[in-house]
């Protein structure tokens, strides 16, 4: 197992780094100029240092290793030096956003709060509903439960998650006054009345995302739950004279949770991903949000460090699913 | 992963299925006379179409899509008012005679909006699937029928799993967007790069699924037959394997489409779709949402149709997946 996990890390390190050249290479075949806003009085030896300054005059392969060295070596050693006190990153250039001239860094740790409590929650409401509902409907397989489960399941991830927000702003935002339809980010939690606030205003996005999710995670659990239920083991244990409840939630539900394990592991950075629309519908300033109108500004090492970090999070959790599969059942054997 | 312990892995999930295949199976068993109906000779693909009509969920969702369908294909002949006629006097109408759905900000009619954004969203989604489904089993054949392509073609499919697709996707069309549209025209330029995009992003799925039953096609005593008397790799294929591996690939193209759908009209809800007088059913979402107040139908009614469109096509997805399963077929 351990050699296993260590040769997939090992083998993680091309892909990545692949990855990482080929949205480097996308973004430099664009056509879109960082420097385009810049008004047209500006004489073009101005227009020339600007884009020196930027950094933007040296040859791509040299601009590339110099953004991998700053994202790997000196991004590390500052975050070292920031919770040690030592000095290790003096002097050394960090990754620079061309928006906000600020390192990158600090943007997306500033972002990455409001992401990770929206879609975090979701992710977890969604497993949380979804478990319960695949058990049941997998138990009583084409029963009016079932036949319900399956229907909103399919109507859940066939609903874009834009239109389903879009729907509940207009219903509980705007019709009913219920909730705010903006997520407000400067809330700050203080006391008990504003932390309701903030319940107030993470429930529809969160229900939106956890019902996207909700609706995979259940077919998957229902699909996982049906293979097992007609296994043989289970009709032992029943034989043997087990109750019902333990044959099904013991025995069945624990077998049937491997691969549904695996697949919350994979969902994991999709959820990322599809995060963007509904930071989008209810205007979260979340890292979605920073991909988007760093797209539109041309800030290119802004969405080149974005979506490498999409593409960690996506490798890690593929890794955590495999890893998890073999701990989780023994007759998966790696080595 | 080596492709040993993905194949391992795969052998024991196709275990699984078979003996919860099997199990289901001794439960129901046949009559032991087989009906054969009308003594006419049966085609697989009638019994396909027999066991799909079973399924009412599916069948519903196809009458319902072929509905829409004829809405976008049929409906411009019979509503033959202009989408992209501005007509500034009768803008913000509610749902009139003259304008069943009411009309837009420049008082353009809904009607005949959503029906030549449905042309493009379904347009988009089919040939987005055909590239995907294309470059799917081709990869997913060549990979499990040629022994030294395989591990080669699955770490490419691995390293397209592991890529950020929508980030990627909103970066292509911004990049493209414009050399695209001056060469080819706005509308042209962006529907080859939004159909490649989506194409050239989600073929993976298909490539994997179809890898996996080659490979154990290649187990079975026709293909060993055919090859012994010698058939050449290319007649192989096209002959023996690609029929046999057809039920997945129509699966997956199915599914395909409301992917394909879907990630079409969230790039257009982004803004980064079709341009704004090109209606697609998702960019005509995203133009309403500023006015989503005052005019909520103006939203909903292409909400409704991308949500209709995309749960009718997984329905029959899901049926086609029950009426290809020859274990279920019959019962």
């Amino acid at each position: 197992m351990l050699n296993f996990t260590i040769r997939r890390l090992l083998l993680a390190i091309p892909t990545l780094l692949f990855i990482s050249l080929v949205i480097f290479l996308l973004l430099e075949a664009s056509p879109g100029d960082p420097l385009g806003d810049v008004p047209l009085t500006v004489p073009p030896e101005v227009k020339e240092k600007m884009r020196e300054a930027l950094g933007l005059g040296r040859p791509w392969y040299i601009r590339y290793v110099l953004w991998l060295k700053q994202f790997f070596w000196v991004e590390p050693l500052y975050w070292i030096d920031q919770m040690l006190g030592t000095y290790f990153s003096e002097g050394m250039q960090r990754v620079i956003s061309f928006q906000s001239r600020s390192p990158v860094f600090d943007v997306i740790v500033q972002r990455v709060p409001q992401t990770l409590t929206v879609v975090g929650m979701s992710y977890i409401v969604g497993v949380m509903i979804a478990i319960p509902i695949g058990i049941l409907s997998a138990y009583k397989q084409y029963s009016w439960f079932d036949q319900l489960g399956t229907f909103v399941s399919m109507v859940g991830f066939s609903m874009p998650t834009f239109f389903t927000g879009v729907v509940l702003i207009i219903i509980f935002g705007v019709k009913l006054q219920w909730f705010p339809s903006v997520y407000d980010t400067t809330h700050q939690v203080t006391d008990w009345s504003s932390f309701l606030v903030q319940v107030r205003q993470m429930i529809m996005p969160v229900t939106v995302l956890a019902l996207y999710n909700a609706a995979q995670i259940s077919r998957f659990m229902r699909a996982s739950m049906l293979d097992n239920l007609g296994q043989d083991y289970v009709r032992t244990a029943r034989a043997k004279g087990l109750g019902e409840r333990k044959v099904v939630l013991k025995h069945v539900l624990r077998n049937s949770l491997i691969p549904v394990v695996t697949v919350i592991a994979l969902g994991l950075p999709t959820v990322f991903g599809g995060a963007i629309i509904t930071e989008q519908v209810f205007k979260v300033n979340g890292l979605g949000q920073l991909l988007i109108s760093a797209i539109h500004a041309n800030d290119i090492p802004m969405v080149l460090t974005l979506t490498f970090i999409f593409a960690i999070l996506i490798v890690t959790f593929t890794l955590i699913a495999d890893v998890l599969y073999g701990v989780l059942d023994p007759r998966i054997r790696y080595d | 992963m080596t492709e040993i312990e993905r194949q391992q892995r795969m052998n024991t999930g196709e275990l699984i299925e078979e003996t919860a295949g099997a199990a289901a199976a001794t439960s129901a068993l046949p009559p032991d006379d087989p009906q054969i109906a009308g003594g006419e000779t049966r085609s697989q693909w009638r019994d396909v179409w027999r066991q799909f009509r079973s399924h009412r969920g599916a069948m519903v969702a196809l009458v319902l899509f072929v509905g829409v369908l004829l809405f976008v294909s049929v409906g411009p002949w019979i509503w033959t008012l202009d989408p992209t006629y501005v007509d500034i006097r009768a803008r913000n109408t509610g749902f009139t005679a003259a304008h069943p759905l009411g009309t837009d900000q420049l008082g353009r009619d809904m009607l005949a909006r959503l029906m030549a954004g449905g042309r493009v969203s379904i347009a988009v989604g089919l040939t987005a699937m055909l590239i995907a489904i294309f470059l799917g089993s081709t990869i997913g054949v060549l990979s499990g029928y040629f022994r030294r392509l395989d591990a080669p073609l699955m770490r490419v499919t691995e390293l397209f799993l592991a890529l950020p697709l929508l980030p990627l996707l909103l970066l292509m069309v911004t990049l493209f967007r414009e050399p695209l549209s001056q060469s080819f025209g706005p509308a042209m330029g962006i529907f080859i790069l939004i159909v490649s995009a989506i194409g050239a992003t989600s073929w993976m799925q298909s490539a994997r699924i179809v890898r996996g039953d080659v490979l154990g096609l290649k187990e079975r005593e026709f293909i060993l037959a055919a090859r012994s008397i010698g058939t050449p790799p290319r007649r192989m294929i096209l002959r023996h394997i690609l029929p046999n591996v057809l039920s997945p690939i129509m699966v997956a193209a199915t599914l395909g489409i409301a992917t394909a759908i879907i990630t079409e009209s969230a790039l257009s809800f982004l803004g980064l779709g079709f341009p704004p007088d090109f209606p697609t059913w998702g960019r005509l979402l995203y133009d309403a949402v500023d006015q989503m107040v005052l005019y909520p139908s103006r939203v909903i009614l292409p909400g409704i149709f991308i949500s209709l469109t995309v749960l009718c096509v997984n329905y029959i997805g899901d049926g086609l997946r029950d009426a290809m399963d020859p274990r279920i077929r019959g019962r």
